[in-house]
């Protein structure tokens, strides 16, 4: 069934992150419908040192949303490591235990504990999960009760409008954030470089193999940044050049005596001009990316989708994003940079 | 609630740098100790947090102000460092109006960094963590502080 621009079925829940109790408190404030987290260890896919909630924050931040009305989504989105399953099982359990009104799951051995422990707790499926096809959701509705799925950042919008056309389960997509382009929860370049990668410890790149390096001005070369991941050189920034984080997927690299952005540039996804389209398609929420972010610029973000995806809902296809929002997004992106993402690529 | 007054993106004349940088450098890093330590007693910072930063050290260089200030936390305590070390593990370096607008909470680090307005060198995942346990402060339990009035004053409190 195809989407027809201008008439949404339904406004989209708008998804917010918070890596600290601040940034759950600013989402809240300026507009999320809900807000996800994460425990501070490796069951979760933003594992930083001094990030994320313990169980007092968490219960702090459940009664913070829930009394204004607003949902807390707790993300367990990592995979078990062999001979670690239990410490999955407390996090699922505590995190049910705290009030959670839904958990983000992608490893199916922990769906399946959360479906058989927890037989009524609400499971949505993390974009780790790596679903991109309705046979992929619905198989898992199928096995363990799955209430909504995330897709990848992978597919064009045509794709999007097909998935949801084709299951009960709710769909979420990405709105707005730092991209992670290779097939999410399958990709191995940090583990390359680092032996460590998002879904074996909860972080790409992980800092501790991170070195930003300022190179003066030497005889016949201008002054640089130079960063490197465990020793391996990924980018060199000019002085007045934008940065971006750390990962292989945006670094810069010689390919046939050229270097450059080979796998991906620097960029955040932005999809407020495709808003109408993305209604149109009926999903269930819009996510925004960034828990390892500060509570500014999830102020920042969590304002701007607010007032485009009311307007984007009031306005059908008479709505235009204002520079204002361009503006605001913009500036917060990595690499000041924003891209349409996969949604409108042309292959498929 | 967000922070009501905006602090105005400004860069200090080169003059002042040339002169910040001939003046003795310990006043800044007596005043930076001294509000971390205020806001490690008044239990601001999480002492799970802090663990990660003991037997560290610190510069903070305002690059406009041409001042600098080096800094210490060891056996619990921040305390400025009169002689600096050659290679701190941590080095934040950015014009002053920028760390104003972090402290504020105008402006988030990694936006400031993106931008090439904030630089962060030394040990990541030490910077990783001092940025995380700050963000994490509620500012509300800033205005409770016990804090000496010139430190205040200093920091843009009100008294
Ligand atoms: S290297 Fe890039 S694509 Fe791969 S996990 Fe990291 S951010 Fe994602």
């Amino acid at each position: 069934m195809p989407a027809t621009l201008g008439s949404p079925r339904r406004k989209p829940a708008l998804v917010c992150p918070a890596g600290s109790l601040p940034a759950l408190k600013a989402a809240v404030d300026h507009g999320a419908d809900a807000v996800y987290l994460g425990f501070r260890d490796a069951t979760n896919a933003r594992n930083f040192a001094g990030l994320n909630f313990d169980a007092a924050a968490v219960a702090e931040g459940v009664r913070y949303a829930q009394s204004r009305g607003r949902e807390v989504l707790v993300a367990i989105n990592t995979y078990a490591q062999a001979g670690r399953f239990g410490q999955w099982q407390r996090a699922v359990d505590a995190a049910l235990a705290l009030g959670a009104d839904a958990l983000i799951i992608a490893d199916v051995g922990v769906l399946d504990y959360a479906r058989r422990a927890h037989p009524d707790a609400r499971l949505h499926l993390s974009v780790q999960g790596s679903a991109t096809s309705y046979e992929a959701i619905n198989f898992a509705r199928e096995r363990f009760g799955i209430r909504r799925a995330v897709l990848p950042r992978v597919l064009t919008l045509g794709e999007v409008a097909h998935v949801v056309a084709n299951t009960e389960v709710e769909i979420e997509v990405f709105g707005f954030g730092s991209l992670c382009v290779m097939n999410e929860g399958r990709c191995w370049l940090s583990s390359f470089a680092t032996g460590e990668s998002p879904n074996t410890v909860g972080a790409c790149s992980p800092a501790k193999f991170v070195q930003w390096q300022k190179v003066p001005a030497a005889a016949g070369r201008p002054e640089s940044m130079d960063v490197r991941l465990a020793g391996i050189l990924i980018d060199r920034f000019g002085a007045e050049e934008n940065a971006g984080y750390p990962t292989i997927c945006k670094g810069r690299y010689a390919v046939q005596g050229e270097t450059y952005y080979a796998l991906e540039e620097p960029a955040s996804l932005n999809v407020l001009a495709l808003l109408p389209a993305i209604l149109a398609a009926g999903v269930a929420a819009i996510k925004v990316e960034g828990r390892q972010r500060s509570p500014a610029y999830v102020a920042q973000v969590t304002r701007t989708l607010r007032e485009a995806i009311d307007a984007a809902f009031a306005q059908g296809s008479r709505f235009t994003v204002r520079p204002a929002w361009a503006a605001a997004l913009a500036k917060v992106s990595e690499g000041a940079q924003v891209t349409l993402g996969a949604y409108d690529r042309p292959w498929r | 609630m967000g922070p009501t007054v905006t602090i105005p993106r400004f860069t200090l004349p080169p003059l002042v740098a040339r002169i910040g940088a001939r003046l003795p450098q310990w006043p800044h890093a007596v005043a930076l100790a001294a509000a971390l330590e205020a806001a490690r007693v008044g239990g601001v910072l999480p002492a799970a947090a802090l663990a990660a930063l003991e037997g560290r050290t610190f510069r903070v260089t305002a690059l406009d102000a041409g001042g600098a200030a080096d800094f210490r936390f060891a056996n619990g305590r921040f305390r400025p460092l009169l002689r600096p070390a050659p290679a701190p593990d941590l080095h934040l370096s950015a014009n002053l109006s920028v760390f104003l607008e972090l402290l504020a909470r105008q402006e988030d680090p990694d936006t400031l960094f993106f931008h090439r307005r904030l630089a962060i060198e030394g040990d990541t995942e030490l910077g990783l963590a001092v940025k995380n346990m700050l963000d994490a402060v509620d500012l509300s339990s800033l205005s409770r502080l016990p804090m000496p009035a010139w430190l205040r004053r200093r920091l843009g409190l009100a008294a």
